[in-house]
């Protein structure tokens, strides 16, 4: 007995350094790749962002440079894409979390019960991510096109506007980022609805609040890790989302948002710095956004 | 009564004909209780009992599937649970974790418009010693602590009627004894009727003034703690309150003051006015504190009823009281506890003994011949098998 103390008390302060070193070891895999395939791209997009056209040079020719007004440029050319993005990302969040909300709570809550049913659904939240993003849009597109047997029904029966048109408007891109970015929203919301301890609600009850208030002061307020994630898995890539607001799929020229101008710089323009510095204010507005948005929904200590 | 004022007095509660059934099992079978404003009542059983399904009831987080409920004559049954003038301190506590302790339990009076809200929370956080940690979340507090939050977050509403979901339970012994006389002093300060669920026997006996035992749905007997003790109605109730030596046998006489019981090969008298059945086969009781020890076999008198001789099988002392198994032929275990007035054990493993007691203390049993039986020992493994089920029937009870 003695002996085996003794030869804990001996190895225990090696254990931490042992420790550390087999977790730097482990980590090294993951920081080799974030520096190879993050950081190094980057350091070249924001060099890139700065670079001036050459001197005697043809179209998509650039050298390196401190040109700062590119960004300056950026903004005056695109402020409405700029904002055209944000606010349909904000819309396509808020539509997606007042459908995925109900949606959630009764997966997670009212079926706890039945725990076929909740699977069942759980399924079908998941199902649309066996076909493809790009054919789910293109799908979209043929419904809501002037021509489909929807619309045109629709209109026969003058429930519409005969001149009315849903693709290419912002009610189009605004319901395609929605209805793609649904099962984003629901899974993180789902998960923290269904570890809700609905004993925290009857005890609300108790205390005479009524179904509404038990909602608003306890449901919402617990639920809050799930909103916040469903909300940043939603809007961070609905702001830079360029599928949905392409004329190729639900979108028109009016509705181009930063993605699209993004990868008209990029590809077809071929102005690589505008291009960059378009990304980086993407970014950096997204961070400041999401940076002020964690900090006031005050979810450290649910977290 | 409105819930938006304050009760000036506790209320009555009256549960008639309650039944509740739940999908695959009857918690409740038939029950009707009632309970004067301004008292202690406490409902006593083991787990899967219905006990916590009639406070849910009570508290409106249930529906009975037949009967009504009644707070101060006025018929509550269809009322939501938000509009019944009732508070309940719960097992789980359930305090908000998103809130810190004054929110909690200032949450009542809020939802209730009742003007200074925060003043009444920090004045009943200062009645359970508490108010420093005003500004505290309730996951930093400890459990014992969290349990007199969770009884402010309640009683600072004065309901009419505070229901207490085994509040006790997960709290260590001193504790749970220093808890248990502050209830009894805050229920008598402020005069409110207190509904007490537990599976505690001595917690019951202890803090009540009436207490119910119920079992499998049902109340087997309802009284005052002694009134209980003394006179037990059911061989439950003799062993779920307290432990008894039962025996069961024919009436083979009967005089107009007592009975005779043919048990255990001796006669056992029970007086008349002590028993609830009078002939065929009936089971008798004595308390094991009652019961005398003798290492000689002590001479027959008339108001002693005397049993043996029988062998000492097991001896455990503990302190004021010494704990004493015998078995006596014909009549099983007999467990005898003896104050430990002398020094040491009066008798050891093996030891020949005979065991008397007064007439006086033996009671008879109201249950059908057959249904009798020991209760298994609290450390059998039947009963440890028989209790888990029941905690996992409760289990699903609560969902």
């Amino acid at each position: 007995m003695a002996f085996a103390a003794f030869a804990t008390t001996e190895a225990q302060p090696q254990a931490p350094k042992k420790k550390s070193r087999i977790a730097l070891f482990l980590l090294l895999p993951g920081l080799l790749y974030l520096v190879l395939f993050f950081l190094t791209p980057l350091i070249s997009l924001v060099l890139t962002s700065l670079q001036a056209p050459a001197e005697f040079g043809d179209i998509g020719q650039f050298d390196y440079a401190f040109n700062w007004q590119n960004y300056v440029v950026v903004v005056q050319d695109y402020l409405p894409h700029i904002l055209r993005s944000f606010g349909y990302a904000l819309a396509a969040t808020v539509l997606a979390l007042l459908f995925s909300y109900p949606l959630a709570y009764f997966i997670g809550v009212k079926a706890r019960r039945w725990p076929l049913l909740q699977s069942l659904m759980l399924v079908l939240v998941i199902a649309p991510f066996f076909i493809s993003f790009l054919l789910r849009t293109l799908a979209w597109k043929q419904i809501l096109s002037d021509e489909s047997f929807i619309i045109t029904s629709l209109k026969a029966l003058s429930l519409l506007a005969p001149d009315a048109h849903f693709t290419g408007t912002p009610f189009a891109v605004i319901f395609g980022l929605t209805y793609n970015f649904i099962p984003f929203m629901t899974l993180p919301l789902y998960s923290t609805l269904e570890r809700l301890d609905t004993r925290y609600l009857e005890a609300g009850s108790d205390l005479y609040a009524n179904p509404l208030t038990v909602f608003r002061k306890i449901t919402v307020p617990l639920s809050m890790p799930g909103i916040v994630a469903g909300t940043l898995l939603t809007f961070i890539p609905a702001a830079g989302d360029y599928i949905n607001a392409s004329r190729d799929f639900l979108g028109g020229t009016d509705t181009q948002m930063m993605g699209n101008v993004i990868e008209a710089n990029f590809l077809v323009l071929l102005n690589y710095p505008a291009a960059a510095a378009l990304s980086i204010i993407l970014m950096a507005a997204i961070l400041v956004l999401v940076g002020v948005y964690v900090k006031r929904s005050g979810t450290e200590d649910l977290l | 009564m409105s819930v938006r004022e304050f009760a000036e007095r506790g209320a009555d509660l009256e549960l008639v004909g309650i039944q509740k059934r739940f999908p695959g099992f009857t918690a409740i079978e038939e029950l009707d209780l009632t309970i004067p404003a301004g008292s202690f009542f406490a409902l006593l059983g083991p787990s899967g009992c219905g006990k916590t399904t009639t406070l849910r009831l009570v508290a409106g987080l249930e529906e009975p599937t037949r009967g009504r409920i009644l707070i101060g004559g006025k018929d509550v049954t269809d009322t939501k649970s938000h509009e019944r003038p009732v508070n309940t301190v719960f097992q789980s506590y359930a305090l908000f974790p998103h809130m810190t302790i004054i929110e909690n339990v200032a949450f009542g009076l809020k939802r209730r418009r009742i003007g200074d809200a925060l003043g009444k929370a920090h004045e009943a956080l200062r009645l359970v010693e508490l108010d420093h940690l005003a500004q505290r979340k309730p996951q930093q507090l400890s459990g014992g602590q969290q349990q007199r939050v969770a009884l402010a977050r309640a009683i600072v509403n004065r309901p009419a009627l505070l229901l207490l979901d085994e509040p006790l339970g997960a709290l260590d012994l001193k504790l749970r004894r220093q808890m248990q006389l502050e209830l009894k002093t805050i229920q008598e300060e402020v005069g409110l009727t207190f509904l007490h669920v537990t599976h505690d026997q001595e917690e019951a006996m202890t803090m009540a003034d009436t207490v119910a035992v119920m079992n499998k749905g049902a109340i087997e007997q309802m009284g005052a703690p002694e009134v209980l003790y003394e006179l037990p109605r059911t061989s439950f109730v003799a062993n779920f309150l307290g432990q008894s030596n039962l025996f069961t046998g024919d009436v083979v006489g009967t005089t107009s003051t007592a009975i005779s019981v043919e048990a255990a090969g001796r006669r056992i008298v029970v007086p008349t006015s002590r028993a609830q059945r009078h002939q065929g086969e009936i089971t008798v009781g004595v308390r094991p504190e009652k019961v005398a020890l003798h290492v000689e076999a002590p001479g027959e008198t008339a108001d002693r009823n005397l049993l043996g001789p029988g062998r000492v099988v097991d001896v455990s002392f503990s302190g004021v009281s010494t704990q004493y198994i015998v078995d006596v032929p014909g009549a099983g275990a007999v467990v005898v506890f003896a104050q430990n007035v002398g020094s040491g054990p009066v008798a050891g493993v093996g030891a020949e003994v005979w065991l008397s007691w007064a007439v006086d203390h033996g009671f008879g049993l109201d249950d059908e011949p057959g249904e009798t039986g020991r209760f298994p020992a609290d450390d059998s493994t039947r009963s440890i098998a028989v209790q888990r089920r029941e905690a996992l029937v409760s289990e699903l009870e609560e969902h």
